[in-house]
């Protein structure tokens, strides 16, 4: 007697690569990988081709060459005498710079729009509607565009700010005679100290140890200051009554700064007009603040509606708990619900600092010298390295984010639900 | 077995590659139409009006070398390419030529890999002002900020002038002569630097041009001409021998208005080769025996486009100067057509 499942053996046919499930999925795996391959050889392949063609090679000798131009706005150390690589350094930093203040700034307008949309007050809840589809439903590099045409439309040029010998006015005057806003920045004071305690050359940037010293102090003062705060928590804990903590905070945070600026000489001085620009003072690019304003605004308005779905998200009994407390709406936000609403807002808040860090290549289109300025606008263009330059630019942009999401999965975990 | 199938790739794609390369004669002929990169926009040189008709100096150099290949001046597309874009656009094959006021520099010729077919214009750096900043010369630009197109050889030479001058300046980025034009006039910058001729292009577009200085200084050499891609010297030879033939048409006194009459034949017999009555010039690098009467019909001599154009009859009201004829004092000369 024979069984169904006794089925005659008939050994392996070719079709059953297709029509037999065992093996359909691994077919079509191989198939992926031949064609995947072969497009990334034919990609590899014609590249070479084609440079071969144009006689051109593959090196990043040029790094080493001089740069030879200048760039407006550096935070380390540059002249034109500097290497490409340099130049691509200042780049860097300056589209780091951008994208940390601009996250900073669009996390902090997306948490208070993102509150204030779910606020019961009509009107405020309304408006913070308006800002929310006004500004992501336009492209970013429109804002940007409008930011820059309105600093740079509504300011006078700096020679506004020149006294008059006729009429012995100026048509410009400067705020508290220390900020002055201009078609092509802001002047504002910079600082200064009457006495040094040296500097540290470093290849990077030479670091003043004031500024060192500066911060040490004040991570001495935030340190001692937690201090004082977890103890008054015990205090309360122990005792139930709070000692006042207010006036001891205060002196331990400024106490020690100040009488370490008043030992090294701390000046502020004020920008002055000398003959063109604004001198003596940090000039803040127009191009650096429109560029940060639209990127900040565009963003936040992204990160309100995720803080608002992350609040949303949270229990309607959370808050009617809290306030079988007694705590208050204020309180209940920032103690009860936020917290919470943190697990759901971070990753996709990480994908918004990433938008905005990759946004901020769009830079260019005020003349802001960002990464994509120095490598792969100048650099590229006087060099010819076209490959080059595109691909180390790749390669640094996905290095950032790749930092960026390493850090915020940290913060991530930190929040997540703990499971005990 | 990967990795054969990954090589077996890499040779097809590597034969396939091998036949799909023709010459840029070939490629154009069989277009019916020149792929000519010029700028975005600079009255004078080039500039679409408001039917998107392009016309000017640069846009005359496209119109005859497509009369010379195609035998019609109208078979060219134009491509407007900025200071940043220009090179990449010629290399990568998006456009066969490049006429677009691109100086003829060493690393440009030989490391970016392009040749230069000639110099259409000499040119140098200069600095425009507003009249009432009561500025005179370059050497009083100290401290002030200065737009500059990016992507350029100004951009350099400007870092250049300043450093060896002990001057500092601060550089405000532009990507296009429009962009520069906005912020020179927004009041971004004290001064724009650019080509001499490009200041004076940019500045006949003004409504108040009287309102603005150009200063005395030239910085810098500036040979502006025509850029091919390295490598064809067939194409590149077609376009220097077009730039010459509109030279050499000047030279000899071969106008637009002459021409058909001289090219039944004439007692010069220089005049007679280059309009292919006598010799095969044409037909050695590839063209038609009449290629040069096609491409000086076009738009005229070298004197009748510049005159047209850009010259002193023009709001740009440039002067010959360095390009006049060399029998004239200037640095025009074609070789012999022979
Ligand atoms: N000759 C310089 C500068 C060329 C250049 O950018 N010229 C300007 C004006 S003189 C131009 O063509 N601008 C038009 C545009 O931006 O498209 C070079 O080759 O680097």
């Amino acid at each position: 007697m024979t069984s169904a499942s006794d089925a005659p053996d008939r050994g392996f046919r070719l079709s059953q690569l297709i029509y037999d499930t065992r093996y359909r999925s691994l077919t079509i795996q191989v198939i992926t990988l031949i064609v995947v391959m072969g497009a990334a050889g034919w990609l590899v392949d014609n590249t070479i081709q084609n440079l071969r063609v144009l006689g051109k090679d593959f090196n990043f000798g040029f790094l080493d060459n001089r740069a030879g131009y200048d760039i407006a706005q550096y935070l380390i150390p540059y002249t034109n005498d500097d290497t490409h690589a340099r130049a691509m350094l200042v780049g860097l930093l300056n589209t780091i710079w951008v994208s940390l203040l601009g996250c900073a700034t669009a996390t902090v307008i997306g948490i208070f729009v993102g509150v204030l949309r779910l606020s019961k007050n009509w009107l405020v809840a309304r408006l913070m509607t308006v800002y929310v589809e006004t500004f992501r439903n336009v492209p970013v590099l429109l804002w940007i565009l409008v930011a820059m045409a309105v600093l740079t439309e509504i300011t006078p040029a700096p020679n506004a700010y020149k006294v008059n010998p006729a009429t012995g006015e100026a048509s410009a005057s400067m705020i508290l005679d220390s900020i002055a806003f201009t078609n092509r920045y802001t002047a504002i004071p910079s600082v200064s100290f009457e006495r040094s305690l040296g500097v540290i050359d470093t290849a990077l940037a030479p670091v003043s140890l004031n500024v060192l010293a500066i911060v040490l102090v004040l991570a001495g003062a935030i340190w001692v200051n937690r201090r004082l705060l977890a103890h008054a928590s015990a205090v309360q804990d122990a005792t139930g009554a709070r000692p006042v903590t207010w006036w001891k905070s205060l002196l331990i945070l400024l106490g020690p700064l100040a009488l370490l600026l008043a030992a090294l000489g701390f000046q502020l001085h004020g920008p002055t007009l000398k003959g063109f620009n604004f001198t003596g003072g940090t000039n803040v690019s127009n191009a650096f603040v429109a560029l940060w304003a639209g990127l900040s605004l565009y963003t936040g308005a992204f990160i309100a509606e995720i803080v608002r779905a992350g609040i949303l998200a949270i229990s309607k009994g959370q808050t009617e708990a809290a306030f079988a407390l007694g705590l208050r709406p204020g309180k209940t936000m920032r103690l009860v619900i936020l917290p919470q609403a943190l697990r759901v807002i971070v990753p996709p808040l990480i994908s918004q600092f990433l938008n905005l860090t990759k946004n901020s290549s769009l830079a260019i289109a005020v003349g802001y010298m960002d990464l994509r300025g120095t490598l792969g606008g100048i650099t590229l263009n006087q060099t010819g390295r076209e490959l080059e330059a595109i691909l180390l630019m790749m390669l640094i942009y996905l290095a950032i984010s790749l930092v960026i999401s390493g850090v915020m999965n940290l913060y991530n975990h930190k929040v997540r639900l703990k499971e005990r | 077995m990967k990795k054969s199938v990954f090589f077996g790739t890499l040779v097809a794609a590597g034969l396939t590659a091998g036949f799909a390369s023709a010459t840029t004669l070939e490629d154009v002929k069989a277009r019916g139409v020149l792929n000519c990169g010029v700028n975005t926009g600079l009255v004078g040189f080039a500039a679409p009006d408001a039917n998107g008709n392009w016309s000017g100096f640069d846009v005359a150099l496209c119109k005859a070398v497509a009369a010379a290949v195609l035998g019609d001046p109208s078979k060219v597309k134009y491509v407007p390419t900025t200071g940043q874009t220009r090179f990449t656009a010629l290399t990568s094959g998006e456009v066969d030529m490049l006429a677009r006021n691109s100086t003829w520099t060493f690393s440009r010729d030989t490391d970016l890999k392009m040749d230069f077919a000639g110099v259409n214009y000499y040119d140098g750096q200069g600095f425009m002002v507003r009249k009432d900043s009561g500025i005179t010369s370059a050497k009083e630009l100290d401290g002030a900020s200065v737009c500059i197109q990016t992507g350029t050889t100004t951009e350099m030479n400007l870092a250049d002038y300043f450093k060896s001058n002990n001057m500092t300046y601060q550089p405000i980025a532009v990507d296009s002569n429009a962009e520069g034009e906005q912020q020179y006039l927004a009041g971004a910058c004290d001064a724009y630097t650019t080509d001499a001729s490009g200041l004076a292009a940019t500045r006949a577009a003004y409504a108040d041009p009287e309102n603005h200085i150009i200063l005395p200084e030239i910085i810098s050499k500036e040979p502006l001409g025509p850029a091919v891609r390295h490598g064809d010297s067939q194409w590149g030879d077609i376009v220097r021998w077009t730039l010459f033939a509109l030279i050499a048409a000047e030279e000899y006194g071969v106008t637009s208005a002459n021409i058909d009459e001289l090219a039944k034949g004439t007692e010069n017999p220089e005049i007679n080769r280059l309009l292919g009555v006598e010799g095969d010039l044409g037909p050695m690098t590839g063209l038609e025996k009449d290629w040069a009467v096609k491409a000086i019909k076009a738009g005229g001599n070298y004197g009748e486009i510049f005159a047209a154009t850009i010259g002193e009859s023009t709001p740009i009201g440039l002067a010959r100067g360095l390009n006049a004829q060399w029998t004239q004092g200037g640095l025009m000369y074609a070789p012999p057509f022979r």
